[in-house]
């Protein structure tokens, strides 16, 4: 940790460093991806290694480029609206409600009330299936095997319900600008409740686990510490954030869809390594079961969705509308010239952001904590790259 | 040349003391064949239970219940293009499998199944045994160096450090169990591997019970060692496939690949085999020194030399665990599908357990029974180790390199320094 960050250049790897001789070798550099079973799809990391110790990172992205913001400047609203779920393609319905809110406030509409608690109930349900694939595949990269099955098994029945309510189970579309385009299928209170009880005890199941494992706590605890100003410094949001004790989530403090009428608590960590944001994402799972009981029970009578116009043209101007994903701060801003294409559209993707702190957290660490906070970091390469 | 054969039926030592080299070589091919075979049982059992630990059904397509997996495995890996790299270094390349497998192979020669059912016994066994098993290093490492490239050369750094030092626990937890054989009555201390099972049956006690929690505390440490030794999960950080791709043998493919497979998984069943000589008894049956009141009914069940009850009950066992398997595929018979292409499984697996229940018929005869009853104990307790090594690879998450050195050092050999000592003390003592 006492390495003096080099960041000038465009590697501060010195990778074209003159090659040492056999004996004098004792930096290694490990090309880890875009094909490494534990790189969360096609991420590349070169590591610069004294022996199994890290001395330093690059993260080479861009494998997953697929110009989403610039497709966007050739699609109405409406038409870009699905190619939202690509991006963070485990928490698609987010990623939708991210985006139709940020327009439905560039055209001063709101959605009704019953669509905004079938927002709240498809989003939280999302925010589960994203931390169990999370927790599943994190575990996975620790070498416990078993954990990604069980949790596999409990996010098909999440995904099941996506497929009952509008035909998808992955890229969903659930959600139009103005509101819902599917009204609630007959049922879908019973089954998310269902839900809800089936769930309950299978989180404790992880929990007993994995949460008094001893070697899981050894490979967790102080592995990949990042302080909260440093968190804050790095623009890191999400529950990396909220692990190193700064209680900042976006349903809260800025509440969007329905959420300021939930009663829920934001779980928070103290001391910022992957064992607490292992905690606070099960701890949020449960917070999630809690929002989702909440909603089902008070979902509303009415109409889904506002009344919108045939074509889409909003006013000229700019907005920045940000919600709180599963991985974090998810935000668009989306620039209006009048017309019915947007001039641009950015999106400030957790992930990407997240990605950031990856060197502070392991420099100094050994090659196994890589693999372990490449995991905890929770990214998509989807989102990454767009 | 018949006699010669033949009259090794008769003696009560092993054929390497014998000086019979026609049965020498006939254990030999037996134990790789039943080696071989295990493997590829293993490899199956591992792949269910470990399913079904985790919710799912693991093979089921080939053959009834996925039993034919392995033959199809080890078939396509026998098929496989076999890749030498480009810039690895030829000979050691090629001469690493080689290595592994032989140093794997080579410590059943040493390993009693029975009484006599062993090729030789060595006056200096245990340490032949430690000897060779550690061999295996050797070939590790070599086929990481050979491969030239990044993530074998770790992985084979990562297993070399790691095996070096838990050799030493382990060493420590053998000794404390050898040191065990010489407080016999009148007995002396003895590193042969029957010698060690005889002292077990002498003392009465085999040596996991002995010095409560001493043979205990000393199994556990080497239990410890033995899967960090084989490189299995918690320990596998040479292979770990979340880190290092496929560790040391990241560069090798088809048969010289499978090679490694088989060295892993006869290593695993050598060292269980070495804790289950020293530790529990051997081919001893439970409560061994038990004989109860002696059967012999005139006129109806007579023998020269009566056998007792408990004797009798206990070696009615391995046909009884034949018949209990036997009973079990006829259920899952019963239980397929009624689907006309599920009747050439149907068929296997009733034909498995009609060839089950024969075993178990053939079991029942008294002079194959009492030959095979020490191997059924040695193999029932080996299967013991072989499934809690499943068990672990599927709940514990993987170790971190420095923190398995940690456990190595400053854990598992004050524990087995300890426990020899302790053993020592408690031994002259009492």
């Amino acid at each position: 940790m006492t390495e003096p960050t080099k960041t000038a250049g465009a590697s501060h790897l010195d990778l074209d460093e003159r090659e040492h001789t056999f004996l004098d070798a004792n930096e290694l550099v490990l090309n880890m991806g875009p094909q490494h079973p534990s790189t969360h799809g096609v991420l590349r990391v070169i590591l610069k290694l004294d022996g199994e110790k890290v001395r330093g990172t690059e993260c080479i992205i861009g494998y997953l480029h697929r110009g989403v913001e610039k497709i966007a400047e050739h699609r109405t609203y409406t038409m870009f609206n699905p190619y939202v779920d690509r991006m963070d393609y485990v928490a698609a319905v987010s990623n939708g409600l991210g985006y139709c809110e940020a327009v439905e406030k560039l055209l001063n509409i709101e959605a009704p009330p019953r669509a905004n608690y079938i927002r709240v109930i498809l989003t939280e349900l999302n925010r589960m299936a994203s931390h169990m694939l999370w927790l599943g595949t994190h575990a996975l990269d620790i070498g416990a095997i078993t954990p990604l099955f069980y949790t596999f098994r409990d996010r098909e029945e999440i995904l099941k319900i996506y497929e009952k309510y509008c035909g998808a189970r992955l890229t969903t579309h659930a959600f139009r600008i103005g509101g819902c385009q599917y009204e609630t299928y007959d049922g879908f209170e019973p089954d998310v409740k269902k839900f809800v009880a089936f769930v309950t005890p299978k989180i404790d199941e992880y929990e007993e686990l994995l949460t008094t494992n001893r070697i899981w706590v050894e490979r967790t605890r102080g592995v990949g510490v990042l302080s909260g100003p440093d968190c804050i410094d790095l623009g890191v949001t999400g529950p990396v954030l909220r692990a190193s004790g700064v209680k900042w989530d976006l349903r809260k403090a800025k509440p969007y869809a329905a959420y300021s009428q939930f009663q829920f608590d934001i779980p928070t960590g103290q001391n910022g390594d992957t064992y607490d944001r292992y905690l606070v994402r099960v701890a949020e799972m449960r917070q999630s079961l809690r929002i989702i009981s909440q909603a089902v029970e008070g979902i509303p009578e009415g109409p889904i969705m506002a009344k919108v116009p045939k074509v889409l043209k909003p006013p000229v101007g700019e907005i920045y509308h940000s919600i709180e994903a599963p991985k974090g701060e998810l935000g668009y801003f989306i620039v209006s010239d009048g017309s019915t294409q947007p001039y641009r559209i950015r999106v400030r993707p957790p992930s990407f952001v997240n990605l950031q702190a990856l060197d502070k957290m392991v420099r100094g660490q050994l090659v196994a904590d890589v693999v372990a906070v490449i995991g905890t970091l929770d990214i998509v390469l989807g989102e990454v790259d767009r | 040349m018949l006699q010669y054969i033949t009259g090794y039926l008769n003696s009560n030592v092993t054929p390497g003391q014998a000086g019979n080299w026609v049965w020498a070589l006939i254990y030999i091919l037996l134990i790789f064949l039943g080696i071989s075979l295990a493997v590829m049982g293993m490899v199956w059992l591992e792949r269910k239970i470990l399913a079904h630990m985790q919710v799912r059904l693991g093979p089921m397509r080939v053959g009834p219940h996925g039993l034919l997996q392995p033959i199809a495995d080890s078939l396509k890996l026998l098929l496989k293009e076999d890749i030498i790299p480009e810039s690895a270094d030829k000979l050691v390349f090629w001469l690493a499998p080689l290595m592994v497998v032989i140093a794997a192979f080579t410590v059943f020669i040493v390993i009693p199944f029975g009484p006599t059912h062993a090729v030789t016994d060595m006056n200096i066994g245990i340490l032949f045994m430690l000897g060779v098993s550690s061999l295996g290093v050797l070939g590790i490492i070599m086929a990481g160096w050979a491969s030239n490239s990044h993530y074998p050369l770790m992985g084979s750094l990562r297993s070399s450090a790691q095996m070096v030092s838990y050799e030493i626990a382990m060493g420590l937890a053998v000794v404390s169990a050898v040191l065990m054989t010489s407080f016999n009555a009148g007995g002396s201390g003895t590193l042969s591997m029957i010698g060690i099972v005889q002292a077990q049956a002498a003392q009465h006690t085999w040596f996991v019970f002995k010095f409560f929690p001493l043979g205990l505390i000393a199994l556990f440490v080497f239990a410890v060692a033995m899967v960090a030794e084989t490189n299995r999960a918690p320990f596998d950080l040479p292979e770990a496939e979340s880190e290092l791709v496929a560790g040391f043998h990241t560069e090798y493919s088809g048969f010289r690949w499978s090679l490694f497979f088989l060295a892993e998984y006869t290593a695993m069943l050598a060292v269980s085999s070495i804790a289950v000589t020293l530790w529990l008894g051997g081919w001893l049956r439970p409560f061994s020194s038990w004989h109860g009141p002696a059967l012999n009914i005139p006129g109806f069940w007579e023998h020269a030399a009566p056998m007792g009850a408990v004797d009798f009950a206990f070696s009615l066992v391995p046909a009884a665990c034949f018949f209990a398997v036997a009973v079990f595929a006829a259920i899952g018979t019963l239980r397929m599908p009624k689907h006309p292409l599920m009747k050439i499984q149907k068929g296997g697996l009733g034909v498995l357990a009609l060839v089950l229940a024969g075993i178990g018929l053939v079991l029942l005869v008294p002079p194959v029974r009492d030959r095979i009853q020490d191997i059924f104990w040695f193999v029932a307790k080996v299967a013991v180790f072989m499934y809690l090594y499943i068990w672990y690879r599927g709940t514990f998450p993987r170790y971190r390199f420095d923190q398995l050195m940690r456990l190595g050092w400053k854990v598992m050999l004050p524990m087995g320094l300890g426990v020899l000592i302790a053993t020592a003390v408690v031994g002259v003592l009492v």
